[in-house]
């Protein structure tokens, strides 16, 4: 398949009064066209940063891009000034920002917030941006669509204010839809509406998503691939299938093994003990080393590269190398990797009538 | 017979929105809850779990109904030294752990309060070394007394809320979505942390949470609650086994799980409130011993037919 995008050895620093903070050191990973790609990780793991900078919507100047190309259809973002930038923001890229409380203007209607980008790009008519704008609310499922484009965003609830943000992206069929936690902030029931509504509306328009998260549950639903990202860095990159049933790194072990299962007569949930490192002097070696199990010396020496599990599937361990000692995955995540839905998901599930 | 620690009875807790507009946030809960274990109280967003949580620790007072503590009336009249003396028994974590802390006081000070409150120390040197076991006992070292919450993590953040709810050894926790703000990794870090804290002090809790494999795991029982009542209240493993109520049913099949393959076939089932027939009157009912659901006389026709044959 054909690559939309591509990042390659990305490296972005902030500086702080405390000094440079290293937020992205060194990410590469591609976007396939029509593909959805998920980026896992912890709070400060570089994954907003990694892909705020495909957008440049980094505070510049305390930001810096220090290394690596951002390729989209084979241009060079990064190499776009300020005015070539807005020209693919919101038209070829767009973003769905994870608070719809704060990513809306709560002064202006919500009618004029999405004619807003399709006035910019397309030059239409104001009349027509509206016309467009109704239909976009009809295909997020806002009911009374010509009568709520007249309204401000506090007249919506929660679950549909994500929906206009996802209208206001959705505006001129960007080609890539970057979402940063779409549904951390919405409940369960609204969460499923909006993620089975996101799947339609790519299958719909053939766009591609990174969608970024750190809910193993939305991964598994949405994602054709993941790439599990640590300390700045993807520490492992793979088909879903691939992270869940076959993980190698210990990172990624610790992420399933801190998710309760469903028949739960467990003692006690596996943790990652400690916290993230302090990027602002990343340790020498491998960055997890001090909160992992199975670390090797080598760990404490040098930085794992990335080894190649499958042709799809790449893990920065060195468990992976050839002289390192064969270590299994601790029983609780191992029964993790056979399936969780084994383990006593609702039944009810299954044999829902709806989709 | 197991012990109830807290009756709740018809619980009511109204807001006046307006002139003419009262919100109904909680409207005639019911429940109990026995000595040492876990209930877990899960709904979506608005539907009155933190109001009921809130009401019960009198943070909120009751529109109407009872709430009975140990046998003795929460929301009733009492001096100021029958108040201390609850306050101690019951003790809230919250939510938000950055804003539950005060900003300016240092960690020492911030789980001191209570002890300074009820008297349960007599010098300085006492308090320290407190403040100083109770650091321990949640995970964190002797030295994080004297700094402030700023320098902490969300998740130690926690710790210290967790550490502070401890200081006056109360019986009865309310945890108001304690790990919701915080990342997957830690919050299995906090929740291993809660359920040793019940096994050794023998704590009771009121779970209070919307994610819901996370209320599993921790809860003896549960209760679902959806626009100010619970609609259904069971042993965890028969609720998710055999859900009743409807809403029960399109809560538990939105949850996603970690598993492609299950993801892949996982459908979902969306609530209509419109099929329950309003001429009725709505009632809790039990249908199986310990398995209650909200539900009409002919509903409950139904389901007990359904449920006790199978």
């Amino acid at each position: 398949m054909e690559k939309l995008l591509e990042v390659k050895d990305l490296k972005v620093s902030f500086n702080t009064f405390n000094g440079e903070v290293q937020a992205v050191r060194g990410v590469t990973f591609d976007v396939l066209k029509g593909e959805t790609l998920a980026i896992v990780g912890e709070s400060g793991s570089g994954k907003s940063v990694a892909t705020k900078s495909i957008m440049k919507l980094l505070p510049f100047p305390q930001a810096v891009i220090k290394n690596g190309e951002i390729l989209f259809e084979n241009e060079d973002l990064l190499k776009k000034n300020e005015k070539e930038m807005r020209r693919v923001r919101g038209k070829d890229i767009s973003m769905i920002f994870q608070d719809p409380m704060t990513s809306l203007n709560p002064t202006m209607k919500i009618g004029n917030q999405i004619m807003e980008g399709i006035i910019e790009h397309q030059g239409v008519s104001k009349s027509e941006a509206m016309k467009k704008a109704i239909e976009l609310l009809e295909l997020v499922g806002i009911p009374n669509a010509k009568e709520r484009v007249h309204q401000y965003p506090h007249q919506f609830s929660g679950g549909m204010r994500q929906r206009v943000v996802i209208a206001i992206a959705l505006g001129c069929n960007p080609k890539l839809l970057i979402a940063d936690e779409p549904t951390t902030a919405l409940d369960v029931t609204i969460q499923a509406q909006i993620l089975e509504l996101m799947k339609t509306i790519q299958k719909k328009t053939d766009s591609s998503c990174i969608f970024i998260t750190h809910d193993l549950g939305v991964v598994a639903n949405v994602a054709d691939r993941v790439a599990v990202m640590y300390a700045g860095k993807i520490v492992e990159i793979g088909l879903t299938e691939e992270i869940f049933y076959n993980a190698k790194h210990p990172y990624t072990w610790g992420l399933l093994g801190s998710m309760p299962t469903l028949d739960a007569q467990e003692e006690e949930l596996t943790t990652i003990p400690g916290t993230p490192p302090d990027l602002r002097n990343p340790p020498k070696g491998d960055a997890f080393a001090p909160r992992n199990a199975y670390a090797l010396k080598i760990d404490a020496e040098m930085e794992p590269p990335m080894f190649k599990v499958s042709d799809t599937h790449y893990a920065a361990t060195w468990l992976l190398h050839e002289n390192a000692p064969k270590v299994d995955p601790p029983p609780a995540v191992q029964e993790r990797m056979k399936g969780f839905a084994l383990s006593g998901a609702p039944e009810i599930a299954k044999e829902g009538e709806q989709s | 017979m197991r012990e109830k620690l807290l009756e709740v009875k018809n619980l009511q807790r109204h807001f006046k929105t307006g002139k003419n507009s009262v919100v109904k946030a909680v409207d005639g809960v019911t429940f109990d809850i026995y000595k040492g274990e876990t209930f877990g109280l899960v709904g979506e967003s608005g539907c009155g779990k933190s109001t009921t949580g809130r009401t019960i620790i009198r943070l909120y007072d009751a529109t109407g109904g009872q709430v009975k503590f140990d046998g003795e009336n929460v929301h009733g009249k009492k001096t100021r030294s029958e108040l201390k003396a609850f306050n101690r028994k019951m003790q809230m974590i919250f939510q938000d752990p950055s804003s539950s802390l005060n900003p300016r006081m240092t960690v020492l000070d911030i789980i001191a309060e209570g002890l300074d409150n009820h008297g349960l120390v007599k010098n300085a040197v006492e308090r320290q070394e407190r403040v100083e076991e109770l650091l321990e006992i949640v995970g964190l070292n002797k030295e994080h007394a004297s700094r402030f919450p700023h320098e902490f993590s969300g998740g130690q953040r926690q710790r210290i809320g967790i550490a502070r709810a401890l200081a006056v050894e109360p019986e009865f926790i309310i945890a108001d979505e304690p790990i919701s703000a915080l990342d997957v990794s830690i919050q299995a870090q906090v929740v291993n942390l809660m359920k040793k804290l019940q096994k050794e002090l023998g704590l009771t809790y009121l779970f209070i949470a919307h994610d819901l494999s996370m209320v599993k795991y921790l809860s003896d029982r549960i209760g679902v609650m959806y626009f100010g009542n619970i609609v259904e209240l069971a042993d965890s493993d028969e609720l998710y086994k055999n859900p009743i109520h409807p809403y029960t049913k399109s809560l538990l099949s939105a949850i996603p799980l970690p598993d492609p393959v299950y993801e892949q076939s996982r459908k979902r089932i969306a609530y209509d409130p419109s099929i329950h027939n309003t001429d009725e009157e709505s009632e809790f009912r039990e249908i199986k011993e310990g398995h209650w659901v909200k539900c009409t006389p002919t509903e409950y026709a139904k389901y007990k037919a359904e449920h006790n044959s199978s």
